[in-house]
């Protein structure tokens, strides 16, 4: 699929001669294929750079079309730090909505933080550490029937793909990586009627919200790649959510060990837990070497030295914290032999 | 919430990287009588959310947080009959 889009997409859509031509053709069904794996329609969909662009783009687009209104964002305490940086980047005071110990905003809270000078709300489908779900539908429900309507932007990131989008956004944006698809390349996804207005430069493309030469022969395979994800995915989901019910079981089991995230209501492949008296960085280290990549939210294994902001804003325990999440092609003897391997792992890392 | 002037037991943790103030912590808080106070002076970034949880883990109650003379931050629990 790559390699062919390669060969027949290498030439820069918005010339006119027969390769541009070509390129632009299969841009423009990659966008096709995407808008209708996520339910939208073609022109609502922009191909950028990453998924972290496709953020900073939509969400300070969205707050750009609201600038009559005010400059706030109210975002719940566990958002990616791709919405918290580009927050820091245009300044000004943006009310922080707290989580309960699954990571979950009420939506009371977020409606209660919402003021005249509101002028966007952000709200993560799932979060990308713990895989707990939002109650995207009923923020953007309860905020539509305000007098003065404040739109949402959704981070869809760690949830494309692997669920259903929720209804009601605005503005969202995606990350063909987290599906399978290649490294850079993300979605800006603006709902016909959304007021978004440019929050950087623009550019001359066909389709007005991108910038700069598109890779189409990514783009192809970010479409195709969540078409055959979202083709499989109530199956995919139905495997991944016993396999990490069993996972979760297994940690559970041994002492001191806090399993974090709703157990239900959240992504089918993610699991979080942290271990107490384990260092974070000692237990990737030793998964590692016995054959278990995973990741970690505690401050010795982060490049900025912090504990992760997410288990944090949850209360949960934020050193021996550990991240697995399961691929379609992880099987249930690899998940197995994980949770076999788990309690000596723990028990032989602790003082 | 106010806080205890005195601690029954203060942990210097001063320079300790995580987990290590917790797994003191979890080592010598049994050294105050129960309804006792003890006192954890660590300047590691990841102490200020795990002794918290640690208290919420072990059953024991998170009183809060102040600064030591010097300026370190210092986490008081209180321990659980």
């Amino acid at each position: 699929m790559l390699l062919a889009a390669l060969e027949r997409g290498y030439a820069d859509p918005r010339r006119l001669h027969g390769p541009a031509r070509t390129a632009g053709l299969l841009l423009e069904n990659a966008r096709e294929v995407c808008a209708e794996a996520l339910g939208l329609r073609r022109e609502e969909v922009t191909f950028t750079g990453s998924g972290t662009e496709a953020v900073h783009r939509g969400l300070l687009g969205l707050r750009r079309g609201r600038a009559r209104v005010g400059g706030a964002v109210v975002h719940s305490a566990v958002e990616h730090s791709a919405v918290l940086h580009a927050l820091e980047w245009v300044g000004g005071e943006h009310p922080q909505v707290g989580v309960d110990a699954h990571g979950r905003v009420s939506p009371d809270a977020v409606l209660a933080a919402v003021e005249e000078s509101t002028a966007v709300v952000a709200l993560q489908a799932a979060n990308h550490e713990v895989g707990t779900r939002q109650p995207v539908a009923e923020v953007t429900t309860r905020l539509g029937e305000r007098a003065d309507p404040v739109p949402v932007f959704v981070d869809a990131c760690a949830a494309a793909g692997r669920v259903p989008l929720p209804e009601g956004w605005a503005v969202a944006a995606a990350s063909a990586h987290q599906w399978g698809g290649p490294a850079g390349v993300g979605l800006l996804l603006v709902r016909r009627g959304a007021r978004w207005r440019a929050p950087f430069p623009v550019d001359d493309r066909s389709d007005p919200r991108a910038v700069g030469f598109e890779d189409v022969p990514a783009a192809l395979a970010a479409a195709a790649a969540l078409r055959a994800v979202v083709a499989e995915r109530e199956q995919t989901a139905r495997r991944q959510h016993a396999l990490v019910d069993r996972i979760r079981a297994a940690a559970a089991a041994i002492p001191d060990v806090d399993v974090v995230g709703d157990p239900d209501d959240r992504l089918p492949h993610l699991v979080t837990f942290s271990c107490l008296y384990v260092q974070g960085e000692a237990l990737v280290a030793e998964l590692d070497r016995r054959g278990f990549g995973v990741a970690s939210g505690s401050a010795c294994t982060a490049s900025t030295l912090e504990p992760s902001h997410v288990l944090a804003a949850m209360g949960a325990l934020t050193h021996g914290n550990v991240r697995v999440s399961l691929t379609r092609e992880t099987t249930a003897e690899q998940v197995e032999a994980f949770c076999a391997v788990l309690p000596e792992v723990v028990e032989g890392l602790r003082p | 919430m106010s806080l205890p002037v005195d601690a029954d037991l203060e942990l210097d943790c001063r320079g300790q990287a995580c987990p290590l103030p917790i797994v003191h912590l979890g080592r010598r808080h049994a050294e105050v009588p129960p309804g006792g106070v003890l006192a954890v002076v660590a300047d590691d970034v990841a102490a200020r959310h795990d002794v918290p949880a640690w208290c919420r883990m072990r059953g024991q109650e998170y009183l809060g947080e102040d600064v030591a003379a010097d300026g370190v931050p210092r986490y008081w629990v209180r321990r659980r009959a």
